[in-house]
């Protein structure tokens, strides 16, 4: 491991970055501030377009690291459908231009030291696993479309399909919760005399 | 100083396409629609049946005054148009129109999903827009583009992974490159699946109830005057001819023809891409506009279950042929 280390130290010095690399780190920043906005912005609907920003800035990162594939799925998957389910979802309930009263949380401290929390676990066991890694960007691109189909297809067959299950009991989840039979709300409407009696009592 | 040059010269190119097609579509549409409905249509800008019409129209939404409403979000609205428009420009980028090396803007090796991600990117614009404009025909507009968009993606995507798996590739050079004649019979229905889920994501007729103009004026353009309006027409037109110039490569073969092999295989490309885009004017003058719960059934029932059913039927050729 650690001469390891010093190989990669010696063929890729932490002083004299390449211009990748300096790219990496000044979108990784624009990134980290958009996401930060995203969360302290007390306009809602700002926040969701921030998010854009910040997801489309990572997947700015992923193409820096030659995961072209996975950087456009991200752009497809995140910015293209969740960002605007997000914005139908606003528009249909409540999104005023200008400030949002309630868009803000008592929780706010809770929500930052878990935050925290889970940003630092994740850096660590990032920089401890790919601490010696580095990707060649001389050679053939390591990330394209069919290196990563054979490596899911082939290694990690059971993990994507776990997922795969994960999703679907989410899906059939979502409709049951979101149907309401005949039978339910009549059930949601005893409990809710039997509480107001119990109250009355 | 050579490679700066190649890759301006290509962005130059596909620049001026970007600039021209979409006028000359908006020309064409001016036209057939004229003579399908037995009229002239504009006939006196620059002399020959007013070829000039479109640049005349330019000139009048250029000396327009730019307003932006009073309760408007001004920084978001006025940043709409744009989200709305350079999606296209990059699509544009990346299809190939022939099978020489200089055929093509930039060579994206996952080239369908770059498309249909860029594309999707391509509505935030007009959410902004209905959103930002205080205007509730334009909130109305933009929640039915979402909803739309919603809807839509998904058959589309269905029917691109269709074609992909078929080329074993998700390159659209790749895709054309392993194009035979029976694809067509074979991937007919996930073609028709994409246009049809293609123009709905245009909102061109008969799928433009978010832009209805009789029931919500002009949906989330509604506020819009001058160049930024002009802006969201020019990718309306930029749409089509992306989408045309997408179904060309990805389910019509290109640059294959039946003659004409070598040098020429780009007229074959702008050749359907034009017959498509004549398609899609004249689906317009017939087709009466589809109600917003058709609109969505239609999607759902009847696109997703077809384009799943084309993904199955090319899982069994390909497996058949091998």
């Amino acid at each position: 491991m650690n001469t390891l280390a010093a190989a990669a130290t010696q063929t890729h010095g932490f002083l004299s970055p390449t211009g990748v690399e300096i790219a990496f780190l000044l979108v990784g920043l624009a990134t980290f501030g958009a996401a930060i906005v995203t969360v302290t912005t007390r306009q809602l609907v700002h926040a969701a377009l921030w998010l854009v920003v910040t997801l489309g800035g990572l997947a700015v990162e992923y193409l820096l690291l030659t995961a072209e594939f996975i950087a456009w799925v991200q752009v497809l998957i995140y910015v293209g459908s969740v960002v605007v389910l997000l914005l139908f979802g606003l528009m249909l309930t409540r999104a005023p231009i200008g400030r949002s009263p309630d868009a803000d949380s008592g929780n706010r401290w809770a929500a930052l030291t878990v935050a925290v929390a889970a940003a630092a676990a994740l850096v660590w066991v990032v920089v401890d696993a790919f601490r010696t890694t580095w990707v060649d960007l001389d050679g053939a691109a390591q990330g394209t479309t069919a290196v990563t189909g054979s490596i899911l297809f082939q290694h990690w067959v059971l993990p994507f399909e776990a997922l795969s299950v994960l999703l679907l009991a989410a899906l059939v989840g979502a409709i049951v919760l979101s149907r309401k039979s005949d039978r339910t709300a009549n059930t949601a409407k005893t409990a809710t005399t039997a509480r107001t009696r119990e109250g009355n009592r | 100083m050579n490679d700066v040059l190649d890759v301006a010269l290509r962005l130059i190119v596909v620049f001026v396409a970007f600039l021209v097609l979409p006028l000359v579509v908006g020309q064409t549409e001016h036209k057939v629609m004229a003579h399908m409905q037995g009229r002239l249509g504009p006939m006196y800008a620059g002399g020959f049946h007013g070829w000039a019409q479109l640049v005349a129209d330019g000139v009048k939404f250029a000396q327009k005054e730019d307003v932006v409403p009073a309760d408007a979000d001004r920084r978001i609205f006025q940043l709409a148009p744009a989200v709305a428009l350079l999606p296209y420009l990059l699509v544009l980028l990346a299809i190939p129109i022939g099978p020489a090396e200089g055929a093509v803007g930039q060579v994206v090796d996952a080239g369908i999903f770059f498309v249909l991600a860029v594309m999707g990117v391509g509505v935030l614009g007009s959410l902004m827009a209905g959103w930002a404009s205080a205007n509730k025909f334009s909130l109305l507009g933009g929640l039915r583009t979402a909803a739309q968009l919603l809807a839509y993606e998904l058959p589309m995507l269905l029917a691109a992974a269709s074609v992909a798996m078929a080329a074993g590739t998700v390159s659209l050079v790749g895709i054309v490159a392993a194009f035979h004649w029976w694809w067509v019979p074979w991937q007919i229905v996930g073609a028709l699946v994409f246009f049809v889920a293609g123009l709905a994501e245009l909102q061109r007729p008969p799928f433009d109830m978010p832009v209805a103009d009789s029931e919500i004026i002009f949906g989330a353009y509604t506020e819009y005057t001058g160049l930024r309006f002009a802006l969201f027409l020019l990718a309306e037109y930029a749409g089509i001819v992306v989408l045309c110039g997408l179904t060309t490569v990805l389910f019509l073969g290109g640059w294959h023809g039946p003659w004409g092999a070598e040098g020429l295989g780009w007229v074959w490309t702008l050749l359907k891409t034009a017959v498509l885009a004549f398609v899609v004017i004249w689906l317009r003058v017939t087709y009466p506009r589809l109600r917003e719960d058709q609109l969505q059934k239609l999607s759902w029932t009847l696109l997703v279950p077809l384009a799943l059913a084309q993904i199955a039927l090319t899982g069994i050729v390909k497996v058949a042929i091998q």
